[in-house]
């Protein structure tokens, strides 16, 4: 976290009106109808810091992202999102989906929600998704990365102290993939933002996140800091990393006979 | 050279469908040149047009075509905007489409037209008549698409829109309508088409003035040629409607891949 602040510089930090929330959840749980989700789940995370949540399809990702941002209620529990000298911080979501509205100028995406005295922040943040020269354009027109990093630029352009990522990439092709990795990494780095990343790729949460962790049986069943350096190589250490949390997820009950 | 040879085919591509109708004109001009068809079933082409151009210049034409558009337009604008209302309150509130629903998809099974005998009953012949089963005509058109159009509204779409702050109105104007214009659409169109269905008939049954007028009043006198310009009238303003109609989405759904320029 240090590390980081300094990477970014004072004058970035200072002039941020993005604060890194920090969330606390303790004990959460939630079932829809019969199914039990979430089954008293905690976590902590550090204001500023990138966690990636992997896991089986099913297992509660999107559940435990819905909960945070507040588009779904807990049975039980507590969830605190809080940001220093901010009373109220901002949760954005980014879902799978773009989400953009079809009838809207990808401009108008973007400024969605602002007040008009902000609109010039979605000026910015189009051009810092580099789809500046698309602004008048309608969303059917852009490919499927492309309305991705307009959500993207929609979610930032309303300066969120948490950005919530539900599997953002999950119907890109590889190699956009991976241009959108080096885009979110080097956008969490200049902002500041706190990132939650929900994927099924142990990879492309190896590559973003200080910390992944595996949702099993509705609580956290592996909880494992990436202390690898940035921008990250599939090397050696990178793969053995994976390794071992595919082995979790595929083995569930390894850890438990070890 | 590529230029020329595209520049034919367009061209051929313009004339092709026109081939068809000025062969039939022409084949029918033919057959009553030679009295294979007598004016009393069908006049020659030729004859249609003077007709049209006798009532034109008389001034007759504009005032039946005017009578029957203002007719058709009264119609729509009284049964549409309620078909919106209704489907706009249904579609918005719970409570009022538990309420409402059920009961008028149970009046929609009635055909307008089956109320004739009714209509003619409460209102007499008088424009009162024709305006009721115009606009209840369209009404249920309108009615059903606007309701379903809301109904229809991506549901993720209105929950990122929570998600980013807008509440109540904004929501509304940025998401939910502009979401099921494209369905209130279909639904205008389908109304303009019946539109004129009905108020052919019901001009056609008892009218002082309007195109049906017109055109019964010629069958008296056995004006063969004058109903055709009557049919061909109801014909073109039909068409124009449905111009109208593609203009409004074609300016309101730009958006939509289905309306964007290749
Ligand atoms: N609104 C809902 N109603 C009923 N069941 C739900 C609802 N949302 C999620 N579920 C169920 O909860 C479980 C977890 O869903 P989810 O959090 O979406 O999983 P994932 O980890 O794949 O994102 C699934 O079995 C899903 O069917
Ligand atoms: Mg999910």
């Amino acid at each position: 976290m240090n590390a980081r602040l300094k990477l970014i510089g004072i004058e970035t930090a200072a002039q941020s009106p993005i604060a890194g929330a920090a969330v606390a959840i303790v004990g959460i749980r939630k079932r829809f109808g019969t199914r039990q989700v979430l089954r008293g789940l905690t976590l902590e995370i550090t204001a500023g810091s990138f966690v990636a949540v992997v896991g089986r399809s099913g297992c509660g990702k999107s559940t435990l992202l819905r909960l945070i941002s507040g588009l779904e209620v807990a049975d039980a529990g507590l969830i605190e999102v809080q940001a220093s000298g901010k009373p109220a911080p901002q949760t954005r979501v980014m879902f799978q989906d773009a989400r953009l509205l079809p009838w809207k100028s990808v401009f108008n995406n973007v400024a969605l929600g602002l007040k008009p005295s902000a609109r010039e922040r979605a000026r910015m943040m189009l051009a810092e998704v580099g789809l500046a020269d698309r602004a008048t354009d309608w969303p059917a027109q852009l490919s499927g990365g492309q309305r991705q990093r307009v959500a993207l630029a929609r979610a930032l352009a309303q300066q969120p102290d948490l950005l919530l990522l539900d599997e953002p990439l999950g119907a890109l092709d590889a190699l956009t993939r991976i241009e959108m990795h080096a885009l979110i990494e080097r956008l969490w780095h200049t902002h500041g933002f706190t990132a939650l990343l929900v994927t099924h790729d142990v990879t492309e949460a190896i590559a973003l996140a200080d910390r992944v962790i595996v949702i099993e049986d509705g609580t956290i069943a592996l909880d494992i800091a990436v202390h690898l350096p940035r921008p990250r190589k599939r090397d050696v250490t990178f793969s053995a990393l994976e390794q071992s949390i595919l082995t979790q997820i595929l083995n569930p009950n390894s850890q438990a006979l070890a | 050279m590529r230029l020329p040879a595209n520049t034919a085919s367009a061209a051929m591509a313009v004339l092709l469908p026109w081939c068809v109708p000025v062969l039939i004109l022409a084949t029918w001009q033919f057959a009553s040149n030679q009295g294979w068809l007598s004016t009393r079933i069908l006049p020659e082409p030729l004859a249609v047009l003077r007709a049209a151009w006798t009532l034109a210049a008389s001034g007759e034409l504009w005032k039946h075509t005017q009578v029957s558009a203002l007719r058709a337009l009264s119609g729509l604008v009284v049964g549409g905007g309620l078909g919106l209302l209704a489907g706009l309150l249904t579609g918005l509130f719970r409570p009022l489409e538990i309420l409402l629903d059920s009961t008028l998809q149970m009046v929609r099974n009635i055909p307008p037209l089956a109320l004739i005998p009714l209509v003619i009953l409460w209102f007499g012949i008088e424009e009162g008549a024709k305006l009721f089963l115009v606009a209840s005509g369209v009404f249920f058109p309108i009615y059903i698409n606007t309701y379903h159009g809301i109904r229809s509204v991506d549901a993720g779409l209105i929950e990122m829109a929570c998600s980013y702050g807008l509440r109540g109105w904004p929501l509304y104007r940025d998401v939910i309508l502009p979401g099921a214009l494209p369905s209130i659409l279909v639904g205008l169109r389908y109304a303009l088409g019946l539109m004129w269905v009905i108020l052919i008939v019901a001009e056609t049954i008892s009218a002082q003035s309007g195109i049906g007028y017109m055109t019964m009043n010629a069958r008296e006198f056995l004006q063969t040629d004058v109903m055709l310009v009557g049919i061909l009238l109801y014909a073109l303003l039909g068409k124009l409607a449905d111009l109208a109609a593609k203009g409004l989405e074609r300016r309101w759904l730009r958006w939509h891949p289905s309306y964007q320029a290749p």
